[in-house]
């Protein structure tokens, strides 16, 4: 389980980017991408090793105030995206 | 290691996603499985500092996100800091494969300033002597170790390759134990492909089946104990115990791009072998190349095709299998690959593995064993021409 108060960082073998030619957020890592989704991309976009859980829910809430309550699917990525290696939380 | 670097990505994109400088044929290792072209003597004057930029603006702005720094030795490039640092700048994801040789910790550092994302360090084996002895260096072994220690305590991911070949396959798990000691991110226990060097030192490399098979289980041992702890162990099977053909390169032309250290442009750093002229990157651009060239629309589609493949149902999935290969083996570069059991060729797949049979049971070599260096390249060119 991922809870609001730890800190997700993106892997030290991935590096996030966003790539213009394919108009989406893209994981780098050696010789090989991952190319993320719309909302993977936003939600990776926030994961910067700083912030906690909260606020990146707070702050994607924030930016679509439109979706409601985001932080079920926020959760439930982070917990794949952890079992993917592509970030760590502590 | 070209293992899953589509891993996500929509395929029939037809990007050059991945550029694969090779930045030199020098090298100051000999090993026998080395796919660079036999003749290293004939090729034109390497590209300069300002030509490799010109090449990697020209492919960021196609949508390569990928450049791998490779060579021969990468290292012995004076200028390697200034590519790191400019194509980093421009976005790449930046990868150095290297044997290692030629680099210490200052240098690491120096590449990690400049922004370089990764290093893969080549072993030729887990113990010394026989490490040496493959690389044809009497102090290849320690130097390689020092600097993957150096590697992974500078924060790089890292990314051990060992080719396995007869010499090695046997102590898999000794591999195995070092790269997991080194702390290594992932481990590619790659099995010698027959290109280059490796073709006519073949009957040398190829493992027999029950090698094989008692390696990938090894392997599996391992991984299922790491347990997803622990380095991710990448186990790369040669086609020549395959009876369908990999679909080489994803495509020709489809995602990959090497340019060739005097600037000649591939689609895959074994098809200088074939008989097609490639353009250069001195005289064309990387887009003209890419989408315009007719050795970049040689093979793409199925319009080149014969049969068996040209109207086969599996031919959306493997392109007809490696074009290299097909005329390396065939003598014509359309027909498919001889690894497919539906090639009337596939006997010679076939033949290769007796060989390598008995060679395990102590039989003789019909060829010798040539390391890869310009005094052998004679020798090579002459297996090569009997061979046809
Ligand atoms: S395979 Fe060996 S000889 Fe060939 S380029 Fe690599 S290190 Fe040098
Ligand atoms: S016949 Fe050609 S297309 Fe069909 S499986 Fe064999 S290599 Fe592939």
């Amino acid at each position: 389980m991922v809870s609001p108060e730890q800190i997700p960082a993106v892997s030290r073998v991935y590096r996030l980017q966003w790539e213009e030619s394919q108009q989406s957020f893209v994981l780098l890592y050696p010789e090989g991408m991952v190319q993320l989704n719309g909302s993977a991309g936003e939600i990776m976009a926030q994961v910067d090793g700083v912030k906690s859980v909260a606020d990146v829910i707070a702050a994607l809430e924030a930016k679509f105030p439109e979706a409601g309550d985001l932080s079920a699917d926020i959760l439930e990525f982070l917990e794949i995206a952890r079992d993917k290696h592509w970030i760590t939380i502590s | 290691m070209a293992h899953d670097f589509i891993n996500g990505m929509p395929t029939g994109v037809g990007k050059p996603f991945w550029l694969l400088a090779e930045l030199t044929y020098r090298c100051p290792l000999q090993c026998s499985y080395c796919s660079n072209p036999l003749d290293l003597k004939n090729t034109g004057p390497e590209l300069t500092t300002d030509e490799w930029i010109r090449v990697f603006e020209q492919g960021r702005k196609m949508g390569a996100a990928q450049l791998g720094f490779s060579g021969g030795e990468p290292l012995l490039r004076q200028d390697l800091e200034i590519l790191i640092r400019e194509a980093r700048r421009m976005g790449y994801y930046t990868n150095l494969i290297t044997s290692g040789l030629g680099m210490d910790g200052r240098r690491v550092a120096d590449f990690h300033a400049a922004g370089l994302d990764h290093i893969q360090v080549s072993f030729q084996a887990s113990s010394e002597e026989l490490n040496n002895r493959l690389a044809g260096s009497h102090k290849a072994f320690a130097q390689k170790l020092a600097m993957a220690k150096e590697v992974k305590a500078q924060g790089y991911p890292m990314v051990l390759n060992f080719v396995i070949h007869r010499d090695n396959i046997g102590e898999i798990d000794k591999i195995i134990e070092l790269s997991i000691e080194l702390q290594a991110d992932f481990v590619e226990l790659a099995i010698a492909q027959y290109y280059g060097w490796a073709f006519i030192n073949r009957e040398h490399l190829l493992p027999t089946r029950e090698q094989l098979q008692k390696a990938e289980a090894i392997t599996n041992e391992y991984r299922a104990r790491l347990n997803g702890n622990g380095p991710k162990l990448i186990f790369v099977t040669p086609d020549y115990y395959e009876e369908r053909p990999k679909a080489c390169m994803n495509g020709w032309g489809n995602i990959f791009l090497t340019v060739a250290p005097d600037g000649t442009a591939l689609p895959c750093h074994s098809a200088r072998e074939l008989p097609i002229d490639f353009p250069n990157v001195r005289d064309h651009s990387l887009e003209d190349i890419w989408y315009r060239s007719t050795g970049f629309n040689h093979f793409r589609g199925y319009e080149w095709m014969k049969e068996p493949c040209r109207s086969c149902d599996e031919k959306q999935k493997d392109f007809g299998g490696c074009r290299c290969q097909a005329f390396k083996l065939t003598g014509d570069a359309n027909n498919a690959d001889p690894v497919c059991g539906k090639s009337e060729h596939h006997h010679k797949i076939v033949q290769a593995r007796t060989e390598a049979d008995q060679l395990a049971v102590g039989g003789d070599a019909a060829t010798p064993l040539l390391a890869r260096n310009v005094h052998n390249q004679e020798a090579a060119l002459a297996i090569i021409a009997r061979s046809r």
